[in-house]
């Protein structure tokens, strides 16, 4: 295959530049009623400057607790970190006491969420939930605040941005919600973006919108984003790299391409051959049977082990170790192993 | 699928009456016909009046003018008896699988209440044996009659949901987003259980949702909807292959592709602005305010419902050569910019 120029770009950015984030065997539980859940056990991953990571995984798999607990909004309790770090800029964001913390949220790492109206204080004009972040954080005046706010509207591309800045969230549409969200979250140019599953309240041509403004702001600030997402289409458009996870584990890394082309672990494939494409006419959809393990009491093995096809015998007994297919590419899969029949 | 006519829908509006005499126009006119054995999707962003659609036929709503004929029947004139009857050949699956189901009673109860309001059964172990083979049809087991809906993964509840809407065998089921409340793999298994159902009991789907790819998917046909009004209808090769409407060219474009080498490569068109009001839609093409082809005769006279090719209808000045040689069929942009 002969890249284009871009592609190789796209390629070399996650190996040749810095690290902004590393997360270490993050374990996170909550104590409920039924015993306790652990959402996520063990996760590791590295975000490097001025890419799009994306986390992909069905409902429960843990994406949006990996999310919360990195911009520390796990609530405690019932939530418990019980182990692993958040190294931001050599800084362990687990550990950190809350005062520290509040300097690090919404000022170097901010979030956007699903649901742009509940996002918003529907009592304030926008205007003053614009400028709270830099007032507070910034101590920029009130002036030079607004100028700042304006700036931040046109960027978004919220037409007419003096007479918008007067109004309430109830007087926007979702889209015209999403982008005013979109710059409260960038307004203090933070060095990494979190954004949960930041269209999927939205149609698809406002969500083609959205996304084309994501690629636009990150040409422009260079940030640093994690996008949370159960949208393939959407991860093909603006990821870089691709965390896949099932049942609170990463169980597969990779490069984009690595990721969509040569999937190496029995989820990936079958989300990506369970997923209808419009630009296939005749195509067989492969659901994957099944459900994801209960967390209560999560298996010891492989957690995919009861939905694999290729299941052997040890998936059930040992989780796999991870196997690096290339320097981006890591799937913990006993597949990998070549003491496994099916080895490739 | 045969060529026999089983709906037909025509000249369909239902408003709403929003206060202040004025009106919204959630369907504004539209027609379309589903042959027997059929899946028809009707497809669209939210607020185009896809549900409202799909519940007026049903009679679910009265219409505001229009016609909707089942096997040659009008569905808004049935009475008493008739309605009744009709009732249990026309079913509905609904999109929120937490929200459809009654909390308080168990799997039995609900997929048996609809036999119990319509007597389909003397005693009540012929009505549990019904049950059991529904529970099994649709992939779950007999074990599960007792439980209640909380139980349930939403996948399990979408199954519990179909069960219910087969429990009268009906010959037609409207799907209202049915699977849009799924995770993606679940999704896939729902998709083919109903269609295994089609091909066992012979079924008539009108299938509502917004997302064009999985409705490509499992449909004969698809119509698109805008602001009240059906711009496109035709085969779901045909509306990918072949997009009249700029509007289902817009939409097809939006749609992202999972597979990075198409998706980076593609050209998209981005529709500016949002969705106009129906209480107050643009004169003319309701779509004008956003088309990229938008004309000075757009805003001055409604676009007729064409058919273009065999089967293929649009509703598009761009299409239609009486219109196009009119004096004002210039595009607006050009002047404006």
């Amino acid at each position: 295959m002969i890249l284009t120029k871009q592609q190789v770009l796209n390629t070399n950015k996650a190996i040749v530049t810095e690290k902004v984030l590393t997360v270490e065997d993050l374990h996170v539980s909550f104590t409920t009623f039924g015993g306790e859940v652990q959402a996520l056990r063990g996760v590791t991953f590295d975000l490097y400057k001025g890419e799009t990571l994306a986390i992909v995984g069905e409902s429960g798999c843990g994406k949006s607790v990996t999310a919360n607990t990195i911009m520390g909004l796990i609530p405690q309790p019932p939530g418990k970190i019980k182990n692993g770090k958040v190294l931001f800029k050599e800084k362990n964001l687990v550990k950190m006491s809350k005062s520290r913390l509040r300097k690090v949220q919404g000022v170097d790492i901010s979030m956007i969420f699903q649901d742009p109206m509940t996002a918003l204080n529907p009592t304030l004009q926008i205007g003053e939930q614009l400028t709270e972040g830099l007032r507070t954080h910034q101590k920029l005046s009130k002036a030079a605040a607004y100028t700042k706010a304006i700036e931040m509207l046109n960027m978004v591309g919220i037409p007419n941005p003096k007479e918008r800045m007067k109004q309430y969230p109830h007087q926007f549409s979702g889209g015209m919600r999403q982008r005013i969200v979109i710059a409260i979250a960038l307004i203090c140019e933070p060095e990494l973006l979190i954004a949960d599953e930041p269209t999927t309240a939205l149609d698809v041509t406002i969500q083609a919108q959205i996304l084309e403004l994501f690629i636009e702001i990150q040409k422009k600030m260079g940030v640093s984003i994690i996008l949370i997402t159960h949208d393939l289409g959407v991860v093909a458009k603006i990821a870089d790299r691709i965390a896949v996870m099932y049942a609170g584990k990463i169980i597969e890394t990779g490069d984009k391409r690595e990721i969509f082309y040569t999937p190496q672990h029995p989820y990936t494939k079958g989300l990506l051959n369970s997923v209808p494409r419009l630009d296939l006419l005749e195509e067989e959809l492969q659901p994957i049977e099944g459900t994801p393990p209960d967390l209560f009491s999560p298996p010891k093995g492989c957690p995919f082990t009861d939905r694999c096809p290729f299941a052997m015998e040890v998936c059930g007994e040992v989780y796999p170790e991870s196997t690096e297919r290339s320097k981006t590419h890591v799937v913990d899969c006993w597949l990998q192993d070549e003491r496994s029949k099916l080895f490739s | 699928m045969t060529e026999e006519v089983l709906l037909s829908v025509k000249g369909l509006k239902r408003y709403f009456d929003v206060g202040r005499g004025e009106k919204l126009k959630a369907v504004d006119g539209i027609n379309f016909d589903i042959k027997r054995g059929e899946t028809f999707g009707l497809v669209g962003e939210s607020g185009c009046g896809k549900s409202t659609a799909g519940r007026t036929i049903l009679g679910l709503y009265n219409k505001t003018d229009g016609e909707v004929l089942y096997d040659g029947q009008s569905v808004h004139e049935m009475t008493g008896k008739e309605r009744h009857a009709f009732l249990k050949k026309m079913q509905m699956i609904f999109q929120d699988p937490y929200a459809s189901l009654n909390p308080r009673s168990t799997v039995f109860d609900i997929i048996a209440e609809p036999m119990q309001i319509h007597g389909m059964y003397e005693t009540k172990e012929e009505m549990r044996t019904h049950v059991n083979e529904l529970l099994e049809d649709v992939g779950l087991n007999r074990d599960h009659a007792n439980r209640y809906p909380h139980e349930f993964s939403g996948g399990q509840r979408q199954r519990i949901g179909i069960a219910r809407s087969l429990a009268l065998d009906p010959e037609f089921i409207i799907a209202d987003e049915p699977i849009s409340a799924l995770d993606v793999s679940v999704q896939a298994q729902v998709v083919k259980l109903l269609q295994r159902l089609q091909r066992e009991k012979g079924l008539t789907y009108l299938f509502i949702a917004h997302d064009l790819s999985m409705v490509k998917y499992i449909s004969d046909r698809i119509g698109v909807m805008y602001l009240g009004h059906m711009v496109e209808l035709t085969t779901s090769a045909q509306l990918y292959d072949k997009p009249l409407h700029p509007y289902t060219q817009a939409l097809l474009s939006a749609i992202p592709i999972p597979d990075p080498d198409i998706e980076e490569s593609r050209e998209r068109i981005l529709l500016e602005g949002e969705l106009p009001s129906p209480i107050n839609p643009p004169s003319g093409c309701v779509f004008r305010t956003r088309c990229p082809y938008a004309m000075g005769v757009c805003a001055e006279l409604k676009p007729a419902w064409l058919e273009k090719d065999d089967g293929h209808f649009v509703a598009c000045h761009l299409n239609d050569v009486q219109v196009m040689s009119r004096s004002d069929a210039i595009p607006v942009h050009a002047k404006s910019s």
